[in-house]
């Protein structure tokens, strides 16, 4: 209703989870800037935005997009480029929690901004995050201050792991070894509200008149 | 004797000595805090005093002079909060803070005057000759939210953080509002006519008293900053620029007729980043304790000179016009927090409870700034109506409401404050997530809260951390922060139990210290000062860093198995407790 391009099944699944047609017209006008008009977007399109420059996660961030596992496609790995139907399928996961929805959806709901975060973190795509990964998420977050030792970076990392496993797994004997955090532990040790702080304003915009 | 040469000096000192006695004596017997929150008690220990001089004197008791409340006890108070002030939850709900301060304010000011007004035409109360304007006058400043007495009762009942945020940061921001409308009411209380622009002209005033106040606390701080940057060589004196500028900010905002609160406020929490990263770690624990001590002084002085003024002949007890006050103020501060939480909770994604929505209606206590303010009016015949009734709604507010809300608050099950203690992780999460939503925002060409957030962390280390940090080659972001502080207080825990003797950075021992660390009593600042010797903590440092990266080195990282028995540790270990006992 109103758009200028037919719209594909799965997008219309989606305007049915609540992202309005006025939203969506506003992603595309973005999705057209940064494909410079074309119909898909590569890695080096997200070059263009000036300020996602000095976002020290900014490579993490642009992978999201391209991960297969948030796409909802069945392979795993990275995509090479993404259309627009994906483009808004990332950004769905910002949307804020509604007001009308029930226990089990919101728990779904709840999970799924979890699992983007998750896979975030999870850069190898083996389900769970490993030391030499959680040190890397840290050495991003602190690239910032070139100062900081990475010694330093790797001890933070390194007792944010320790203080990981102590929680999930308790008291471990001499022999055993912990894995990583597994997804069900990242539900536990991960910052237990992100999923409320986990959405975009403008996504919230309530449009009165949608559908001429 | 020559009691008149030092009368003055000694007076004061006696009644800080009355007041710190009466504080101990309350803290002897257990059970009373928990029951009566001190602000009662100090305000019945004030009235006994009153009783006692008054029948001494058989005159009033000396009435608490508003100059020496607004220029003496108030600042220390307001300072100690805004310095202490969790900045992260106050600029997340920043706009629903200043919605309640501002329009919750303006509501309720017009509310309670315009409800006496109607009140006063009743014929059988004979309040005939109190007028409209007299009324608002009195409504300005009735209405506000007393951010002593809200601090005095909200610290004892611990709610949760964004709770005790909103009704903490609305009373201490509506002061801005309060100080304009009691102004203008009070000059159009003496201008024979009052036209349209002069209204327009209070509006503006509004802005400008709110925004001036700002600006001036602001530069007062960044100053402050700049100063402390070139204290190296005289640590000493360092706590001391903390208080002087942030003084001086207050009575420059007064000076000009700005808000002295808000001013005050911005100047310590513009100032706080920069002067604990270049004061000493001696200075800043006493620029805590002193903060902490003035604050509770003034606090204590102020709820009994509460009490003593309300006994004596300054009262006119018009009972009707009384008890309409009190229930007009509670009835529209309720109306005021329903609508307003109505609107709030429309734009975000975290409501506010009806729960939440009660205890912030129901802690709208008022206090000393009330009293002070209505000693202030001009003096005209029914003075002492307004006096009255503003005695009786503090005395209400603080005793029935500051007493009732910790049941009640119990009884609702409010959310309260999480007890645990930060982990590194947390933070690392939280950061992780500012920069996410920072990354989304820009990407999808959205201008929000994490983008305004972005830039201004920017703008922060590209221009301010420069000129206002004396060793800029050394910003610490606050994981890292934590992590240091973190492992501090553990490299006491291990000296403290003596444990490195006995072969040290068992990992599973030191996981567990490290991680655990919320289960042992904490180590209070106290001690820290006093193992604090920097050779010893140098050697701590060295060797916990040593030991994480020699857990780390044994297979993957962090495979928990007890470390290659090595003599070197144990080594290093006995000097540190040899060195520990030398500078004992």
């Amino acid at each position: 209703p109103g758009l200028p391009w037919p719209i594909p099944a799965p997008v219309t699944s989606l305007l049915s989870l609540a992202v309005t047609s006025e939203q969506i017209e506003h992603l595309h006008r973005r999705f057209k800037q940064l494909s410079q008009d074309q119909l898909t977007i590569r890695k080096e399109n997200f070059d263009s935005i000036p300020d996602l420059e000095f976002n020290p996660i900014r490579g993490k961030i642009v992978h999201a997009f391209f991960d297969k596992r948030n796409l909802r496609q069945a392979s795993d790995g990275l995509a090479d480029e993404i259309n627009f139907e994906d483009f808004l399928t990332i950004m769905s996961y910002f949307r804020p929690i509604e007001m009308n929805m029930d226990e089990e959806q919101l728990d779904r709901f709840r999970k799924e901004k979890l699992k983007f975060l998750f896979h975030m973190y999870d850069s190898d795509h083996d389900g769970k995050i490993t030391l030499q990964e959680y040190r890397n998420v840290v050495e991003e977050l602190l690239s910032g201050n070139p100062h900081l030792e990475k010694e330093s970076a790797r001890s933070i990392a390194d007792g944010a792991m320790m203080e990981a496993a102590s929680i999930c797994v308790g008291q471990m004997g001499p022999d055993q070894v912990y894995e990583g955090i597994t997804f069900e532990d990242f539900l536990k040790v991960g910052d237990v509200s992100a999923h409320t702080k986990m959405h975009v304003r403008f996504l919230n915009v309530d449009t009165i008149a949608h559908c001429y | 004797l020559d009691y008149q040469h030092v009368q003055v000096p000694f007076e004061i000192t006696l009644w800080i000595m009355l007041a710190s006695l009466a504080k101990i004596g309350f803290h002897l017997y257990n059970k009373l805090p928990s029951v009566v929150p001190e602000s009662c008690l100090l305000i019945f220990v004030g009235l006994i005093m009153g009783g006692i001089i008054y029948g001494l004197n058989d005159r009033s008791p000396p009435v608490m002079d508003s100059d020496i409340f607004f220029l003496y006890l108030l600042p220390p108070i307001v300072l100690d909060a805004g310095y202490f002030m969790p900045s992260r939850p106050f600029f997340e709900n920043i706009g629903t803070i200043l919605l309640y301060a501002v329009v919750g304010t303006i509501w309720n000011v017009f509310g309670i005057g315009f409800s006496l007004y109607g009140i006063c035409q009743v014929k059988a109360f004979r309040l005939q000759d109190v007028s409209l304007l007299h009324n608002l006058l009195f409504g300005s400043l009735i209405a506000a939210v007393d951010p002593v007495a809200v601090l005095a009762v909200f610290e004892e009942i611990h709610v949760n953080e964004k709770l005790h945020i909103l009704v903490f940061g609305e009373s201490l921001l509506n002061d801005a509002v309060t100080v304009v409308l009691y102004k203008l009411f009070r000059s159009f209380c003496e201008m024979p006519t009052i036209k349209s622009v002069d209204v327009f002209a209070g509006v503006g005033k509004f802005f400008v008293v709110g925004l001036g106040g700002v600006l001036v606390g602001l530069s007062f701080g960044f100053t402050a900053a700049f100063t402390t940057r070139f204290t190296k060589d005289i640590r000493v004196i360092e706590p001391l620029f903390v208080f002087l500028y942030s003084y001086l900010s207050y009575l420059t905002a007064e000076m000009f007729h700005l808000s002295g609160i808000v001013a005050i406020i911005s100047c310590a929490m513009g100032m706080k980043r920069y002067v604990e990263a270049n004061i000493s770690l001696k200075s800043h624990t006493t620029v805590k304790y002193f903060m902490k001590m003035w604050s509770s002084v003034s606090d204590t002085l102020i709820f009994i000179f509460l009490g003593v003024s309300t006994i004596g002949e300054n009262h006119e007890w018009n009972w009707p016009y009384i008890c309409f006050t009190v229930i007009f103020c509670l009835i529209w501060r309720a109306l005021g927090v329903l609508v307003l939480t109505f609107f709030v909770n429309r734009f975000h994604v975290n409501t506010i409870t009806s729960k939440d929505q009660f205890i912030i209606a129901y802690g709208g206590l008022r206090g000393a700034i009330c009293f002070s303010l209505v000693f202030l009016l001009p003096d005209f015949h029914r003075k002492k109506l307004f006096i009255a009734a503003t005695t009786v709604v503090i005395l209400f507010t603080v005793f029935v409401q500051g007493m009732t809300i910790r049941p009640l608050v119990d009884l609702l099950a409010v959310k309260r404050k999480r007890e645990s203690a930060p982990t590194v992780g947390e933070q690392i999460h939280i950061r992780f997530l500012d920069h996410l939503l920072a990354g989304i925002e820009d990407i999808s060409g959205h201008w929000g809260q994490y983008y305004w957030k972005d830039k201004l962390e920017y703008f922060n280390s590209k221009y301010l951390q420069k000129i206002l940090l004396r060793e800029y080659d050394q910003p610490k972001s606050s994981i890292v922060l934590l992590y240091e502080k973190l492992e501090r207080k553990h490299a006491i825990e291990l000296a403290q139990a003596g444990q490195l003797g006995h072969g040290p950075a068992h990992p599973s021992f030191l996981c567990s210290a490290f991680l655990c660390s919320s289960d042992r009593t904490v180590i209070t600042d106290q001690k820290l000062e006093e193992t604090l010797n920097p050779e010893v903590l140098d050697n701590m440092k060295e060797i916990l860093a040593r030991n994480l990266y020699r857990i780390r080195r044994t297979g993957p990282a962090y495979n928990r198995h007890t470390l290659p028995g090595d003599s070197e540790p144990t080594e290093q270990a006995k000097e540190i407790l040899i060195l520990r006992h030398k500078s004992l």
